[in-house]
């Protein structure tokens, strides 16, 4: 395909991004870090996650190694909504990345709350919903440990929201696909579908659980099979919902495998903790991808995994 | 802060450890004693994190200018790779990391005491103060002999040494906390560093305390990136102002504290308090989201 002009970019359902490499939440600092992150071939940023009040986070240690994985449980360490707006954002929106800001509750009122406070919010590219259960119960269920709860959420959100409002579902959510359903009938924009899963370790000669908080989250490569099933299995019954996936993105080919199985874009965490450069690297993988198979930009690979047709054996499209 | 392509110049064995040293000008250049540096473990492999240690020696002059050292004891899966690197072997370096410990402006009896390969960051520390004209009086130990790191060194760069072992094979039999009070005494000690395990480091932090002398320690806490990006590796310190306390990273905000700030009993609550459980379920998963 001589005269191919490639491109790196892609189009979130009118939220355009240089390229589908996004720093996923937790993982990009406060803006004041600078220096060694590379942020040249970012498509966008998601801010760490912000609650209403400041929170101090979980004890430590917040972090352990785990084979091919990384264990944490940072507790949404944050300094509240305010001080997040005063001090924070306009650091990181200086970078010139389109900025999604993630936000964390406890309640269906906190997450209200928090929609009305970025609702006049100048020079942010959307919200990210954080939906990992903590809180209050209700009717005896935890917070967000159903589809229901996380609908109620996403959908309260979208309502007060004149953003675009991504909804970051954890792979271990009961009802995945039907959540991811009902989010975008609530009018949730877009998904982030998070391969991190609840996960705990041990360590064997000082009988402690490795993990001040006892249990974290998975991240890593350990986890990206979790990521790629579930992004299929959702961008098969949505494939006209802009998906972004998180969980175990290291490298070019690795985005590549997420974007085959349906993602529009790929979110990177642990692998820009490790090494500031990833997304460049993965930039280039992808570039690679697409030139050997001649295509033009991620949108060419999207969801373009050949399931071979049942019986026959031979592959289908 | 740079990220470096080092080459490995030598690789040494110094008793229990390993110590290796760097040609990496960028970051030898701005290095200060108490900082670190992060070293990627190999590509493909299943541990994951970069190890990150504290700088031993930088040189910025004669001969050896450009080079960086560090030491190790490789006890775990990444050390014990790292330490079977060969020379002329490249790594990915990033440094120097955190802040560095203070000099004392008037102040001149300096007394450092260290533990294991905390003697490694305070050995960079005494040159460095003895530069400044200060006195300085070192109290270092480990388990063994093998473990007290470079004693000689030690005896080169301070007027006074205690050395301390917990089997008594060079030295005092005990660790270096209990020849504290006595050392500081003596040397009339009026500004007290400190770098090795945290019961160590708590030890002095009480001591100084009491005794109403200026300290600093240079802590180690778990860490991802080590440049501040994930706020795994936090440390609980009090405000200035006394108003409560903020978890503080310690590879952007320490590694160097002042340990009267430190909430010791808190930062190394060592039994997690069991969580109660949920209601509506057994899952501990979540009660700490995120
Ligand atoms: C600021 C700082 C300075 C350090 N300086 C030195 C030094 O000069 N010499 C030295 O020998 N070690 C030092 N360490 C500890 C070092 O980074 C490694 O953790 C240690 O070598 C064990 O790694 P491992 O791969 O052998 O162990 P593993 O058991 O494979 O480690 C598993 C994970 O736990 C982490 N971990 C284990 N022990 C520690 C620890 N004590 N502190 C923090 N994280 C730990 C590792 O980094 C890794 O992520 C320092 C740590 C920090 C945070
Ligand atoms: C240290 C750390 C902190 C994180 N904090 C948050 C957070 O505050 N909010 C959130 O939505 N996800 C958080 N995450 C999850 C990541 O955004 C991402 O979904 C997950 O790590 C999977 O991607 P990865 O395998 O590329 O790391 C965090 C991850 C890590 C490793
Ligand atoms: S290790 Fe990531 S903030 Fe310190």
């Amino acid at each position: 395909m001589a005269g191919v002009k490639r491109t790196l970019a892609v189009d979130l359902g009118g939220i355009a991004l240089s390229t589908p490499l996004v720093a996923a939440s937790g993982t990009f600092g406060t803006g004041r870090e600078g220096g060694l992150l590379d942020t040249r071939r970012l498509g966008a940023a998601v801010s760490r996650s912000i609650t209403l009040a400041p929170r101090k986070g979980a004890p430590s240690p917040r972090v352990a190694e785990t084979a091919s994985g990384l264990l944490w449980s940072v507790g949404l360490q944050n300094p509240g909504i305010d001080a997040f707006l005063a001090d924070e954002l306009p650091r990181l929106t200086r970078t010139g990345i389109p900025l999604f800001v993630s936000i964390a509750g406890s309640s269906l009122e906190e997450y209200v709350r928090l929609a009305s406070v970025l609702q006049d919010v100048q020079g942010i590219a959307g919200i990210e919903v954080y939906l990992r259960g903590e809180g209050e119960a209700q009717e005896g269920e935890p917070f967000l440990s159903s589809a229901e709860h996380v609908v109620g959420v996403v959908g309260a959100v979208s309502r007060l929201s004149r953003l675009p409002v991504v909804a970051k579902l954890p792979v271990s959510l009961a009802d995945l696909v039907e959540s991811a359903r009902g989010c975008v009938r609530a009018g949730a924009h877009g998904l982030t579908i998070d391969g991190s899963a609840p996960g705990m370790a041990i360590d064997t000669a000082r009988l402690r659980p490795e993990v001040g908080a006892i249990s974290g989250f998975l991240s890593g490569p350990a986890v990206r099979p979790f990521t790629v099933r579930a992004v299929f299995e959702v961008a098969r019954i949505l494939p006209e919902v802009p998906i972004l996936a998180a969980g175990g993105v290291w490298t070019g080919n690795d985005a590549v495998e997420l974007l085959l199985a349906g993602a529009w874009a790929v979110e990177m965490g642990t692998a820009l903790l490790v090494d500031p450069s990833a997304a460049t690297a993965a930039a280039d993988g992808i570039l690679g991808y697409l030139k050997h198979k001649g295509l033009a930009s991620p949108a060419d690979i999207r969801g373009r995994v050949r399931i071979p047709e049942p019986g026959t054996g031979e592959e289908a499209g | 802060m740079r990220r470096v392509r080092a080459e490995i110049l030598s690789t040494r064995r110094v008793g229990v450890y390993h110590s290796l040293t760097l040609v990496a000008p960028e970051i030898a250049e701005r290095a200060r004693p108490g900082q670190f540096v992060g070293i990627a473990m190999p590509a493909g492999r299943s541990f994951l994190l970069r190890r990150f240690y504290f700088i031993h020696q930088a040189s910025r002059r004669g001969g050896w200018a450009g080079t960086l050292e560090f030491a190790f004891e490789p006890d775990g899966v990444g050390a014990e790779w790292l330490g079977s690197a060969r020379a002329h072997q490249f790594l990915d370096v990033m440094g120097p990391l955190g802040r560095p410990f203070a000099f004392p402006r008037r102040l001149t009896n300096c007394l450092l005491v260290a533990e294991g390969h905390g003697t490694a960051a305070l050995t960079f520390l005494a040159q460095e103060l003895r530069a400044r004209g200060k006195r300085v009086d070192m109290i270092v130990g480990g388990a063994t002999e093998e473990a007290v790191f470079k004693p000689i060194e030690v005896k080169r760069v301070s007027q006074t040494v205690a050395i301390l072992t917990g089997d008594g094979s060079l030295g005092t039999k005990g660790r270096p906390v209990e020849a504290l009070p006595e050392m500081a005494e003596h040397v009339g000690a009026e500004v007290v560093y400190a770098a090795g395990p945290r019961e160590l480091l708590r030890a002095v932090a009480e001591f100084c305390r009491e005794h109403r002398i200026p300290a600093q320690v240079a802590v180690e806490e778990r860490m991802a990136c080590g440049i501040g990006l994930c706020f795994a590796c936090t440390v609980p310190v009090v405000r200035k102002d006394g108003s409560g306390y903020d978890n503080l990273r310690a590879c952007v905000e320490g590694p160097v504290f002042n340990p009267a700030r430190v909430l010791w009993d808190r930062w190394m609550a060592d039994i997690p308090r069991m969580l109660p459980t949920p209601p509506g379920g057994s899952p501990v998963v979540g009660s700490w989201p995120g």
